[in-house]
């Protein structure tokens, strides 16, 4: 019965008679997120990024893999809005362009990876024993097995639509440390009442793993599969910078950074509107993953941390 | 009101705090003399908390803080926090709720309370380490200077809050506030820790503000007790006046809700009085009296103003009734309330309509309904392995989580189960439930050996066996509509969709809710709404026997009254059976027909609840009436208890003989030859006439009320 | 407890031990070394790549396992076996491994160290300026890849040698060829040379540190046993240093590790743009050159000190925690 401030604020919760209804939880994660101002704005920029990245290919006449012979390493102009490249390709064409692979890479890794993340985890958390064990040991092996290895040995290999293949390895390199949390988080679900209360109802392992535990931690993988788009932009550009990612002729953001870097002083539009973008971009995105930890989590609001320790 | 604050050493005054603009506190004015118990009682959510904190100046940095507080005479608001400090700890200390989480985790207890020495005296390490250890001792901590080299979770429960006195006393303080010092304890260590803030109450001559929801609690330790509601002070008086004369309805009815031990022995105890309705929200208070919208004997002009705590003028025909106690001039009897002259004398059901008192009270009185058996445990036992190691777990002993529980619950029964924590309680609830073949011993449920069943037979007998949770909160699913968490057991047992669509209201309505409510949240209820939809779900499947696991634990009194004449009528509509678990005993003889005792994973003692209750036979039983606090300040003061020595020894090694030997108070006393009886053989479970069982080698009956 | 570390301790060298054999067989199978030998000009004559790719044990016609079982004969004993270029790769492990060493725990201790201060500090003056300030920068840095960072930082140097018309900032490889001068000379060079790849990894281990001390010592701040320790009379400061920051020490450690892994994989990139001859630059170099039994050394490399990592985890969350000590 901790009469902290924060049961007073939450009104009276423990006693018998009827409360006002109060607002929907999603509304009320929506307002407290638009109240986050600093998240709102990153939601704004990565809504703006997504437009660029796909109008952007039809506003411009050039395509990126047009090369104008009369404009070499051009300054930005009117001609050429963010300038062209040593071999008279358009800036602006192909940083759009790298951007649309780069965004399409980063939310399927990320979605991939935490939908992974979810299934092993709840999997190994719920049923315990040896399917927690395999199942642990085996994120192990992924944790510390070089995942750099792997991608950068095969991707290169790979031909045209390999950029497909490529985002489900980095998919496949992901999904490990979210799936232990996932699994720490499962096995407090299966020792909570409403658990054991399906479990003692009959109700079947699978079904309470769909319909109970996933649920309950859908807020936490929300906010991680966001962090996780922009930790997969991260290395894809990383990979693809090396030459171990996206391969010409396709264009991500980290192709682009590769070739720019080298006149980065000389030429710095060939590398700065790139490098500029993939850093706008990954910050937009943890900006509202953080803003959305904050409004989906209320006890991870200042204040507000301990919730009521009802006399137990 | 002058009167009151002469001679206080901490006097609080108009203190009103706001959390962004909510009142949580609205006027508070307490004076706390020297060697006083002064107790502060309210439901959660009534600002005794937030007042005990204020008054150390330890509120979180967004509270809003206005009034006075000071400590003999030296202005404490608005200092700063190093004058703030000096005297924290020093002339006023604090023993926390929770004391688990109050001490520092890595940090060795005997450290802690250095800290605290060191602080506020200028003494060596060495003389300071000698003092921890010094104070340890006189809280009762066995073997302290090899307890204070402990780190906070090596200690259990009861010895946490020991050793949090023993830091709260460390520098003689004027005045001890303890905020809920035993709400989460078991009984009999509640019995000790209160104790021990007696004794070190008495030590130091401080002032002692004993917060609780407990009115038990508080009437055996107060001198003299504040009322809470909404933020403001309703009534207070000298302890033995208020419990006797409550001039405030909102003190008459948690009176009237606290379920007791003492009720008259014949006959069934007094219906409880549930509070209607719900404490206002701290951001709508009504305009006038904060309890007009719950109180049975509102009248228009309690809407319009907020009534001031005043001293009662009774009508003369009372006092002439009644007469007055000498009541010292210096102590009035202040209550907040415009009609507390005609409150004075009356009974609490002559206030609070009771729905269903009479079900509760026609139940058959003596001998046991003839009806099937529909749970019978023989010798169940259960053990845990005993694990070390994080990845390659590996096996180091085992505990004896249940080791021989029989029970017996015939068709429309009660029973209870009760023991401390720890005794095996609920792990007996979940090896039946498991409906699998026990480790040891048999389980029958409605006639059927659970070691023989199917898993179609397993399945089917699942819905006559449903389970309602401690935790309200914790057993509703969060994200599901109540609708669909009430018709999960009906799923599991494939029902068809529109027996579901037509369960679901009817349901609801039977449980007391408004089955429109069904696309709601769980979060969207109270705590006592959120346990009938609990008891809603059990009841879908229309069971033949409810397992209750604290099923009340986790509410407010004026909540749980409601609950528990709930549970009475539905027994009595449906008839239903109940294997009721609880801690708590009052609300066990409240409650069951049966009750059976539980200690270290056996079943100590077994029988009608009248029987049990007033001739205990097992000196366990004894020592744990014995310690429920009665809410009678004068009984409570002349009752002599019976105080166990320690905690259970662990589990995890089964003892040769009897297990209860080490806090028994009879077998301290025992003559050598016959000792040995109780240290080789275990004694079994032997009838004790009629089917009053018990498990010593010495029963006799002993009082303890 | 010595038993809890002890069994850790075993847990990791089975992890070890499977993750070196899929190295190995995922090595083997994907390059091509005999591809590397094809290619080069003028093109050898077939028996003669045969002969080599025999020499080194990496034929890709003799199956795996008997590849596998001569490589893992020789690397028990402590032979690594020979590069593509049929050198030791023992050697060269030797040579680049302090590198990568150096350039690591420089970088992560500095980072760590700087980054839980700065968190606990934003901690306790939450919502202020300074938060905010702190809180922005790092989400900046947590936001720019290694690669990218690396490569700004060294735009900066360059222009900013430009400006001073100076070669003050040194950052390629990792000591100036042919320096002349005393040790104290030496010192400082190498202090130079070592600055920006420093920075680079400790900057974004700063940012990832600050963010999740940060988030503990707010846990840590509304906690009870930091009133506790304040309503015994300690002012705001002494608790939240004695107590808090102490205890919001704990959940780090586990995270440690995690983060050890991202660094590790940072320094990959950090060595390979300033030309630092560690770990990193072998893997990519050698992955380009089909280089199989380099590949696998340095794979084992990065399990171990990753591992290494775990190891050293637990170990620090043991002695942050009774908890753990004492059970
Ligand atoms: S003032 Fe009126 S509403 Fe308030 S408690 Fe008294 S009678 Fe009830
Ligand atoms: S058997 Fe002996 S030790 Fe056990 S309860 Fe009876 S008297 Fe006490």
């Amino acid at each position: 019965m901790a009469t902290a401030p924060e049961t007073l604020l939450a009104g009276a919760d423990q006693d018998d008679g009827l409360i006002a209804r109060p607002p929907s939880r999603a509304r009320v994660t929506l307002r407290r997120f638009a109240a986050h101002r600093t998240a709102l704005a990153g939601l704004i920029v990565v809504a703006l990024l997504f437009v660029l990245a796909f109008a952007g290919p039809h506003l411009t006449r050039w395509s990126y893999s047009d090369i104008d012979y009369t404009a070499l390493r051009s300054a930005p102009s009117s001609r050429h809005w963010w300038g062209t490249n040593r071999i008279g390709q358009d800036v602006f064409a192909q940083t759009v362009h790298g951007l649309q692979k780069s965004l399409i890479i980063g939310l399927l890794v990320g979605v991939a990876a935490t939908g992974g993340a979810a299934v092993v985890g709840a999997c190994a958390g719920y049923f315990g024993g040896w399917t927690d064990r395999l199942l642990t040991f085996t994120t192990d092996l992924l944790l510390i097995f070089p995942s750099f290895l792997v991608i950068s040995v095969v991707s290169p290999r790979l031909k045209g639509g390999g950029w497909l293949v490529f985002a489900l390895l980095l998919a496949f390199f992901a999904w490990m440390v979210t799936a232990r949390v996932v699994r720490s988080m499962a096995i407090s679900l299966r020792e909570r009442e409403f658990v054991r209360a399906a479990r003692y109802m009959g109700v079947g392992p699978l079904r309470i793993i769909a319909r109970h535990i996933v649920p309950n931690v859908a807020s936490f993988l929300i906010i991680d599969a966001t962090i996780a788009v922009g930790s997969a932009v991260m290395s894809e550009t990383a990979l693809s910078y090396f030459g171990f990612g996206v391969q010409s002729p396709d264009v991500s953001l980290g192709t682009l950074i590769a070739d720019g870097t080298g006149a980065a002083v000389t030429y710095p539009w060939m590398f700065f509107f790139a490098a500029g973008l993939l850093v706008v971009f990954v910050l937009a995105v943890n900006l509202v993953g953080d803003g959305l930890r904050d409004a989906i989590d209320p006890t991870s609001r200042p204040g507000r941390r301990r919730g009521r320790g009802a006399a137990k | 009101m002058n009167a009151t604050t002469a001679g206080a050493v901490l006097d609080i005054r108009g203190l009103h705090v706001d959390f962004a603009g909510v009142p949580a506190v609205r006027g508070v004015d307490l004076a706390l003399r020297r060697g006083e118990v002064l107790g502060l009682v309210g439901e959660s959510g009534s600002g005794k908390s937030v007042t005990a904190l204020a008054a150390m100046g330890l509120l979180p940095s967004g509270a809003d803080v206005r009034g006075s507080v000071t400590l003999d005479g030296t202005e404490l608001m608005g200092a700063g926090d190093t004058a703030l400090s000096a005297v924290r700890g020093n002339r006023i200390a604090m023993v926390f709720q929770d004391p688990l989480s109050a001490f520092t985790p890595v940090y060795r207890i005997g450290d802690q309370i250095v800290e605290a020495l060191r602080t506020h005296q200028d003494i060596s390490r060495e003389r300071a380490a000698e003092r921890a250890v010094e104070l340890l001792d006189l809280v009762g901590i066995p073997e302290p200077r090899i307890r204070a080299a402990a780190f906070p979770h090596e200690f259990s429960g009861g010895m946490r809050q020991r050793a949090m006195i023993a830091m709260a006393v460390a520098n003689d303080p004027d005045v001890i506030l303890a905020d809920e010092p035993t709400t989460a304890l078991d009984v009999t260590v509640q019995a000790q820790v209160l104790d021990v803030l007696r004794t070190a109450q008495r030590e130091t001559g401080a002032a002692l503000l004993l917060v609780s929801h407990d009115l038990g609690v508080i009437a055996g330790t107060a001198d003299r007790v504040a009322v809470m509601y909404a933020g403001r002070i309703v009534e207070t008086a000298p302890v033995d006046e208020l419990f006797a004369r409550p001039r405030m309805p909102y003190t008459l009815g948690l009176i009237g809700a606290v379920p007791r031990l003492d009720a008259d022995a014949k006959g069934r105890p007094e219906p409880l009085v549930p509070i209607p309705g719900a404490p206002p929200a701290p951001a709508a208070l009504p305009p006038g009296c904060a309890f007009a919208p719950r109180c049975p004997l509102a009248e228009d002009r309690c809407r319009v103003a907020q009534p001031e705590l005043v001293e009662v003028a009774l009508p003369e025909p009372a006092v002439a009734v009644r007469p007055e106690p000498a009541v010292a001039a210096d102590e009035p009897h202040l209550a907040a309330c415009l009609r507390a002259g005609e409150v004075a004398g009356l009974r609490p059901l002559d206030v609070f309509p009771v729905p269903g008192a009479d079900v509760a009270a026609e139940r058959a009185a003596d001998g046991r309904p003839e009806g099937t058996s529909v749970l019978r445990v023989s010798g169940l036992a259960k053990t845990f392995p005993l694990l070390k190691g994080a990845v390659f777990r590996r096996r180091v002993g085992s505990v004896h989580a249940v080791d021989g529980v029989d029970l017996d619950i015939r068709a429309g029964e009660v029973l209870g189960l009760v023991g401390e924590s720890g005794s095996g309680k609920s792990t007996t609830l979940f090896e039946i439930l498991e409906l699998r073949r026990p480790e040891r011993g048999s389980v029958e449920v409605l006639g059927r050996g659970t070691d023989t069943l199917t898993r179609r037979e397993a399945h089917a007998l699942r819905a006559q066996v449903q389970i309602v949770f401690q935790d309200p909160m914790a057993s509703l699913d969060p994200r599901l509509p109540v609708g669909d968490i009430i018709a999960e057991p009906l799923r599991a047992q494939r029902a068809e969709r529109d027996r579901i669509a037509r369960r679901v209201p009817e349901l609801l309505r039977q449980v007391g809710l408004d089955p429109a409510h069904a696309d709601r949240f769980p979060h969207e209820f109270s705590g006592g709404q959120r346990q009938r939809i609990g008891i809603a779900r059990a009841l879908a499947v229309d069971p033949r026997l409810l397992v209750l696991d604290e099923p009340v634990s986790a509410l407010d009194v004026s909540v749980q009254a409601g609950i528990l004449n709930l549970l009475l009528r539905l027994r009595a509509e449906l008839g239903l059976s109940y294997l009721f678990v609880s801690h708590d005993l009052s609300v066990v003889r409240h409650i069951a027909d049966r009750v059976s005792v539980m200690y270290l994973g056996r079943t100590v003692e077994t029988g009608a609840v009248g029987e049990v209750f007033t001739r205990p036979l097992h000196p366990y039983t004894q020592a744990l009436l014995s310690a429920v606090p009665l809410p009678d300040p004068v009984r409570e003061r002349a009752r002599a208890r019976i105080l166990l020595p320690g905690d259970p020894p662990s589990p995890t090694r089964r003892l040769r003989g009897c297990p209860f030997r080490s806090r028994c108070q009879v077998f301290a006393a025992l003559p050598g030859p016959q000792r040995e009886r109780c240290t080789d053989q275990a004694p079994p479970l032997a009838e004790q006439g009629g089917d009053h069982v018990a498990a010593c080698h010495f029963p006799a009956a002993r009082p303890v009320l | 407890m010595l038993a809890y570390l002890a069994r850790r301790l075993g847990y990791y060298v089975v992890l070890l031990l499977v993750a070196v054999c899929l190295s190995y067989a995922l090595a083997a199978t994907a390059l091509q070394p005999r591809a590397y030998f094809e290619a080069r000009q003028p093109p050898p004559r077939p028996a003669a790549v045969q002969a080599q790719l025999s020499a080194l044990g990496i034929d890709d016609h003799t199956p795996l396992y008997d590849r596998f079982g001569h490589w893992a004969a020789h690397a028990v004993r402590g032979d690594l076996g020979r590069t593509i270029d049929d050198t030791s790769v023992n050697d060269e492990f030797g040579r680049r491994v302090g590198v990568s060493l150096r350039l690591l725990i420089v970088g992560t201790a500095a980072g760590t160290v700087a980054g839980i201060l700065a968190g606990a500090w934003t901690a306790v003056r939450q919502y202020r300026l300074s938060d905010r300030l702190v809180t922005l920068t790092s989400f900046l840095l947590l936001s720019t890849p290694v690669f990218l960072l690396a490569v700004l930082l060294k735009i900066g140097a360059i222009r900013l040698n430009q400006a001073l018309g100076t070669d003050f900032i040194q950052f390629t490889g990792e000591k100036t060829p042919g320096l002349q001068g005393g040790w104290t000379a030496h010192a400082k060079d190498r202090a130079v040379h070592l600055l920006l790849p420093s920075l680079s990894i400790g900057l974004i281990t700063l940012a990832t540190y600050s963010r999740y001390q940060r988030s503990t010592m707010l846990d840590v701040l509304g906690s009870d046993y930091l009133r506790t320790a304040r309503a015994k009379g300690l002012t705001r400061r002494k608790a939240l240093l004695r107590h808090g920051l102490r205890t919001a020490l704990i959940p780090m450690s586990t995270f440690f590790s995690y983060n050890f892994l991202a660094v590790f994989t940072g320094a990959i990139f950090t060595e390979a743009i300033f030309g630092w001859h560690g770990m990193g630059e072998w893997l990519v170099a050698s992955i380009g050159k089909d280089d199989v039994n380099s590949v696998v050394a340095v794979s084992t490399f990065a399990a171990v000190v990753v591992l290494l990592s775990g190891f050293v985890a637990d170990l620090l969350h043991a002695a942050l925690d009774p908890r753990v000590r004492h059970s």
